[in-house]
């Protein structure tokens, strides 16, 4: 239709507009290559790059055989993997509810879900201190139920500290597509689905589910490259037991010097969520979202 | 409606408020009330006392706040030109012009911010740009990291643009930049000034990046936050937190206000 359209512009405008408008493309272009596009080619550079001079894969053999490098993957996986599916799941029901079952004040919680978007995510950590920390709110009220010394709240500083923060703070990410693909169902299949005699359950699971399995997966793999590359929640928990890739570049870099190893741990995170996120887009093209 | 007795929609409703309130209401009330407060141990904070905020808005501190407002809103402005320079540019090309450019623009985001952080570490710290170890450098990584949202939310804006108002100018006689400047920019402005406010927030939280290369004379406030509670004063670290949602707040606030002024124009 726009080509229709655009097709009867006067032929002088037509012919000049092909060249500049390849031209206006170049400087956002070189910008992102200078501030972003170089430096990260200096990054794998680095990595290649040994502190004794010279190119080899040595940074990347050593990293390899490394213990720490090992934890630190297997702990970024499965951290990212449980906290998605933790948003998934909870991100699923609260959305079902906000959408389907009405709601007094439903504006003020949407309202309320953008506002929490645009506070930092450890701001999360810093609260779960006081709520589950040694001497917090949770322990605190053990403590004065039971008369018990201390609490049994004590996991903050464990794996399970992040995936916690993680989940609270990432579920909003899912179910901002969900309610969108939400508003777009039409509820008289629900009604007709209900008064033919489904109960609630069947029709989640038989006209709700498929219809929300696009935006599902688009929020799921979105949610899973933050949870992958979150530093700050990590950084908060201030637990050596707990070391994620973006951790370890940041110690390798920062707090020993050592760029040659930091830039090759960083590669396999680039590697690692650039993959995925190219497969969120796919995946997200296909969602038409 | 999915569930009919009224006593099942007031249990999913008390069930609802069960879920959301301590998960994602209470944090947030937890460090404005630990921020008043000068102990806490047990159940509820003790010692109500306003010295973390006197603390919080006097020397250090202070600094802080305006290092991370100078910061975000040169940084917002930043990508927010380029960005709309790229999706102007992006929606005027071909096809596969259009999907590289995509891609290039949104290659930040799925880099984790530490690595951008660290390749722009890498990249500013020998000539010919010796950045390292002065403000720009901060700025220069903020800049990186929100041009995606601003190129995201402005060809998103664009792409819902209705043709009929440019091709009416330029059917008009109007040169390319006369459209650009009175039809098409005051047509994006809403989302212009969105994609500010989206820019600012996220600049005015970011951590990961910032941790890799902020000079020690350019301390933004998550970098304040996190030093504070580092050295286990918590409390002064959660009032300076809510300066920094109360300012975040507040500017969207604004923006938001300006939105709609710009849509009813």
């Amino acid at each position: 239709m726009a080509e229709v359209l655009k097709s009867p512009a006067p032929a002088r405008s037509a012919g000049g507009r092909s060249l500049p408008s390849r031209l206006w493309v170049l400087p956002p272009v070189v910008a992102l290559g200078v501030f972003f596009l170089h430096p990260l080619a200096l990054v794998v550079q680095q990595s290649f790059t040994p502190d004794e001079g010279g190119t080899s894969v040595e940074p990347y053999t050593e990293l390899f055989a490394s213990e720490v490098f090992h934890e630190a993957l297997t702990t970024t996986v499965w951290i990212a993997l449980a906290a998605t599916a933790g948003c998934l799941l909870l991100g699923f029901l609260l959305a079902l509810v906000i959408a389907f079952v009405p709601l007094p004040g439903g504006k003020a919680v949407s309202t309320f879900i953008d506002v929490f978007l645009s506070f930092p995510s450890f701001l999360i950590t810093l609260a779960l201190l006081f709520l589950y920390g040694n001497t917090g709110v949770a322990n605190g009220l053990w403590t004065s139920a039971t008369g018990a010394a201390t609490g049994p709240f004590d996991f903050l500083t464990t794996p399970w500290g992040v995936v916690l923060a993680e989940i609270t703070y990432f579920t909003p990410f899912v179910m901002r597509p969900l309610l969108a693909a939400f508003s777009q169902l039409d509820t008289a299949q629900l009604d007709v689905a209900s008064s033919l005699g489904a109960g609630p359950l069947r029709i989640v699971r038989r006209i709700i589910l498929p219809e929300a399995l696009p935006a599902l997966a688009a929020g799921g793999s979105l949610v899973l490259v933050m949870c992958l590359n979150e530093f700050g929640i990590v950084l908060f928990t201030g637990a050596k037991g707990v070391t994620t890739l973006p951790m370890l570049v940041y110690s390798k870099a920062i707090l020993e010097s050592d760029y040659p190893s930091a830039c090759a741990v960083a590669v396999v995170n680039i590697c690692l969520s650039v993959g995925l996120y190219g497969l969120y887009r796919v995946v997200s093209r296909r969602a038409g979202a | 409606m999915l569930v009919h007795s009224r006593a099942a929609r007031w249990a999913v409703r008390i069930l609802f408020l069960l879920l959301f309130l301590p998960l994602f209401v209470l944090p947030l009330l937890v460090i404005v009330a630990a921020s008043l407060s000068s102990s806490w141990s047990g159940v509820l904070p003790s010692g109500p006392t306003g010295a973390h905020y006197t603390a919080a808005v006097r020397g250090d501190a202070l600094t802080a706040l305006t290092t991370s407002l100078i910061t975000a809103v040169t940084a917002s402005l930043l990508a927010l030109a380029a960005g709309t320079w790229a999706a102007l540019a992006a929606s005027g090309a071909g096809r596969r012009t259009r999907r590289l450019l995509d891609a290039l623009f949104m290659l930040p985001v799925a880099v984790p911010s530490v690595v951008v952080g660290l390749a722009v570490l890498v990249a500013f710290s020998k000539p010919p740009l010796l950045l390292n170890g002065t403000p720009s450098i901060v700025i220069v990584a903020h800049t990186v990291l929100v041009t995606a949202f601003a190129y995201q939310s402005v060809a998103a804006a664009l792409a819902r643009l209705d043709p009929a108002y440019e091709q009416a100018a330029a059917g008009l006689g109007a040169r390319p930049a006369y459209v650009l400047w009175r039809v098409r920019l005051p047509l994006l402005l809403p989302s212009l000034t969105a994609a500010a406010g989206l820019c600012f927030a996220l600049s005015m939280g970011e951590l990961s990046a910032t941790m890799m290369l902020y000079p020690p004379d350019w301390l933004p406030l998550p970098v304040r936050i996190f030093s504070a509670t580092d050295r286990g004063s918590l409390f002064t670290g959660s009032a300076v937190a809510v300066v920094l949602m109360g300012t975040t707040l507040l500017v969207l606030l604004a923006v938001s206000r300006l939105r709609t002024r710009a849509t009813f124009r």
